[in-house]
């Protein structure tokens, strides 16, 4: 029992850190309507940047999002100027080759300036560990758990307290309406990507603390992400946080309960039991109404 | 008449003596070749494809220092296979018929030799490879595979179990956990050795096979911890190798032995993950830095002049991969051709001197006669050799120390 309570605390710990990751990727859905399959390419950048800010500044991993956020806000606005916005047609499918692409050239940069070995990031609260009753929770879980909550709090008080923000659910909500209206989509889609790519750059810290990562280790991430994003409904942040809360805590359960071949099974047939009755997912309409 | 006879008889013997050119006429240099491989430059194994590079790259450059494999300049092509298996076959089967490549050298891990391996095989290619050793890649029939390790791998473990079974009873592990990827590499190794284990009196306390896709290792290491068993025995690539020791870390358990398939064989990619707890982590291997096997030594001093680094930074993957050109050239020599029908009958017969030691294969490809799987184990920021006694440096740390 004290294992199943165990895992299921893990679960929501690690949970915290996949709804950062799978955040950006909705908002990024939601604003601009394409499919970022780079989105794990990104997160693994953002593990590299601190990496390498950390390493060559002798600071510790999680305040390298103080310069690793901004930078990949800027590269994130260059990126959609440079190959998102040029899609004007069938932007959906056409967005999945680009930002596949995007990944790939990713990938060889990363593999050309920190080879391909595994990697990882180090801190002192990456072992250290505290005692809650019968168990032992780590830090630098509880740590990434509160970095994640901090950052979707402000992304919620952007999008609902500034006008920005309205511009932003306004472009989720109608692309054409918020045209009409005035709003200039362009400008909020590039910021909306530089946002994505900044929450990127916070999971992915949280990511190299907790992971050995190398270039190519994106594939296994983007498939859990976009799993996540189906499941909590394309475009719904409220959705991401439920659905990586859900699948991080079935699926620890059922590795330490039943078996860890069995964990992503049991997690699918959760999602195919959500999408039979609800196929835009748990959040997908009700978010869409009020964003 | 006959005199002219004679004459014309000697001079035709002349110039057919001069037209075969004699044993003092210099003859033409043999054409280069290229030697295809595919190798996981990105993916899952993309670590372990660069060391690969790494040793076919330093066998390339010492072959053709010495003249070439039998006078023919060697160029190494890679094609990056992604670490797919459906990837791998597409570019053998590219090497082969696009390409035209003399001869292939294989990928990494069974998983991606055993497809490649069947690809291969349609093309009469001999096959040596440095790392796929599963049971799989010798019991489909096909004799063009060469497996140039020690051992097979299901039998990468038996030394460490006959070390903790040669303990004290008072001493030996009373209960063991095992954890295993699905993987043919893997997986193999820790059947056998939970199988000899418990045949020994060792209890199993714990056995999960989790998916060679798993990212998040942390619920498995909890449920290992869980069953707070003295030895841990797993079947582990890098990351993996390194997640569960961080798990047992933070949850400060403390097993008395621990062993890993993969992963502390890395040098200074694994030690860099782990810090001063690497100590007492043990991993089977067949190749260490200070080996006084053929040729070790030049390879150990031409790797850090070539890539940098320390000893300790040379992965046992580009060993490994060194090795399987040291014994194609010696088959190459010994066949006196580089013909890919003569190199499979050659290799199928005799023994091959390596940096891993001699080693043989029988029909199906798999090593025999080698000098078997050491144990190595990391003491005091080293990796070193602890079992046979014939070959170790020191002794086990047994049981290991606390984590710190």
């Amino acid at each position: 029992m004290t294992l199943v309570l165990e895992a299921a605390v893990l679960g929501v710990l690690t949970g915290g850190v996949y709804a950062l990751m799978a955040s950006g990727l909705t908002l990024i859905f939601g604003v601009m309507r394409i499919i970022n399959v780079g989105h794990g390419a990104l997160v693994v950048l953002g593990a590299y940047l601190s990496f390498a800010a950390s390493r060559s500044l002798h600071i510790d991993p999680f305040l390298t999002l103080v310069i690793t956020m901004p930078v990949m806000f800027l590269l994130g606005m260059v990126l959609q100027i440079v190959f998102i916005r040029p899609l004007k047609t069938d932007r959906e499918a056409l967005s999945v080759l680009v930002t596949y692409a995007l990944a790939l050239g990713i990938e060889g940069l990363l593999g050309y300036f920190f080879t391909a070995n595994y990697t990882q990031l180090q801190a002192w609260y990456d072992t250290a560990s505290f005692p809650i009753g019968s168990f032992r929770i780590t830090y630098v879980y509880v740590f990434g758990f509160a970095l994640c909550l901090a950052i979707l709090a402000v992304m919620f008080l952007v999008l609902y307290r500034t006008t920005f923000g309205a511009s932003i659910r306004a472009t989720m909500l109608n692309r054409t309406a918020a045209q009409l209206i005035g709003i200039d989509v362009d400008r909020v889609s590039a910021v909306a990507f530089g946002i994505g790519m900044a929450t990127a750059a916070a999971g992915g810290v949280v990511f190299g603390i907790t992971t050995a990562f190398n270039p190519g280790s994106h594939y296994d991430l983007i498939s859990r992400l976009l799993t996540i994003i189906v499941l909590g409904g394309l475009g719904s942040l409220r959705g991401a946080i439920v659905a990586a809360l859900i699948m991080l805590v079935s699926e620890d359960i059922t590795a330490v309960l039943i078996s860890p071949v069995w964990a992503n099974f049991v997690f699918f047939v959760i999602l195919v039991g959500v999408l039979l009755i609800r196929p835009q997912g748990l959040y997908g309409v009700r978010v869409r109404d009020r964003l | 008449m006959r005199k002219r006879l004679i004459a014309a008889v000697v001079a035709a013997l002349g110039l057919m003596a001069a037209a075969c050119g004699g044993s003092t006429t210099p003859t033409a240099p043999a054409a280069p070749i290229t030697i295809g491989v595919s190798v996981s430059q990105t993916g899952d194994f993309s670590g372990d494809g660069k060391a690969l590079v790494q040793g076919y790259d330093l066998w390339a450059q010492d072959i053709n220092a010495k003249g070439g494999l039998n006078g023919h300049k060697v160029t190494m092509k890679y094609v990056d296979d992604t670490s797919s298996a459906q990837q791998v076959v597409t570019n053998y089967q590219n090497l082969i018929t696009v390409d035209k490549v003399a001869l292939v050298f294989g990928p990494f891990s069974s998983l991606l030799t055993i497809p490649a391996s069947t690809v291969v095989a349609r093309y009469n290619y001999a096959f040596p490879e440095p790392a796929g050793g599963g049971p799989h890649v010798f019991d489909r029939g096909l004799t063009n595979v060469f497996f140039v390790q020690p051992a097979a791998v299901e039998d990468n473990l038996v030394s460490y179990t006959k070390y903790l079974l040669s303990l004290p009873a008072g001493q030996r592990p009373a209960s063991a956990a095992y954890a295993t990827q699905d993987d043919p590499f893997t997986q193999p190794q820790v059947d056998k050795a939970k199988s000899l284990l418990e045949a020994g009196g060792i209890k199993t306390s714990y056995y999960k096979v989790y998916p060679a896709e798993t990212t998040d290792f942390t619920p498995i290491a909890l449920a290992v911890a869980n069953s707070q068993a003295d030895a841990v025995i797993l079947g582990t690539q890098l990351p993996d190798a390194v997640a569960f020791p961080k798990t047992f870390v933070q949850q400060h358990y403390n097993p008395k032995t621990i062993i890993e398939t993969t992963g502390p064989d890395q040098g200074a990619v694994f030690s860099g993950k782990l810090g001063a707890n690497t100590d007492g982590i043990m991993v089977p291997a067949g190749w260490t830095p200070d080996a006084k096997a053929y040729g070790n030594d030049k390879f150990v001093s031409e790797f850090i002049a070539k890539y940098g680094g320390t000893s300790a930074d040379i992965s046992a993957d580009a060993a490994e991969a060194y090795s399987v050109g040291q014994v194609v050239d010696q088959a190459a020599v010994k066949a006196n051709s580089i013909d890919n029908a003569k190199l499979i009958s050659t290799l199928h017969n005799g023994s091959y001197n390596t940096i891993q030691g001699p080693m043989s294969f029988d029909a199906t490809g798999k090593p025999v006669g080698g000098v078997g799987v050491y144990i190595e184990q990391w003491q005091s920021g080293k990796a070193i050799f602890v079992y046979p006694a014939t070959v170790a440096s020191a002794p086990p740390e047994y049981p290991k120390k606390s984590w710190q």
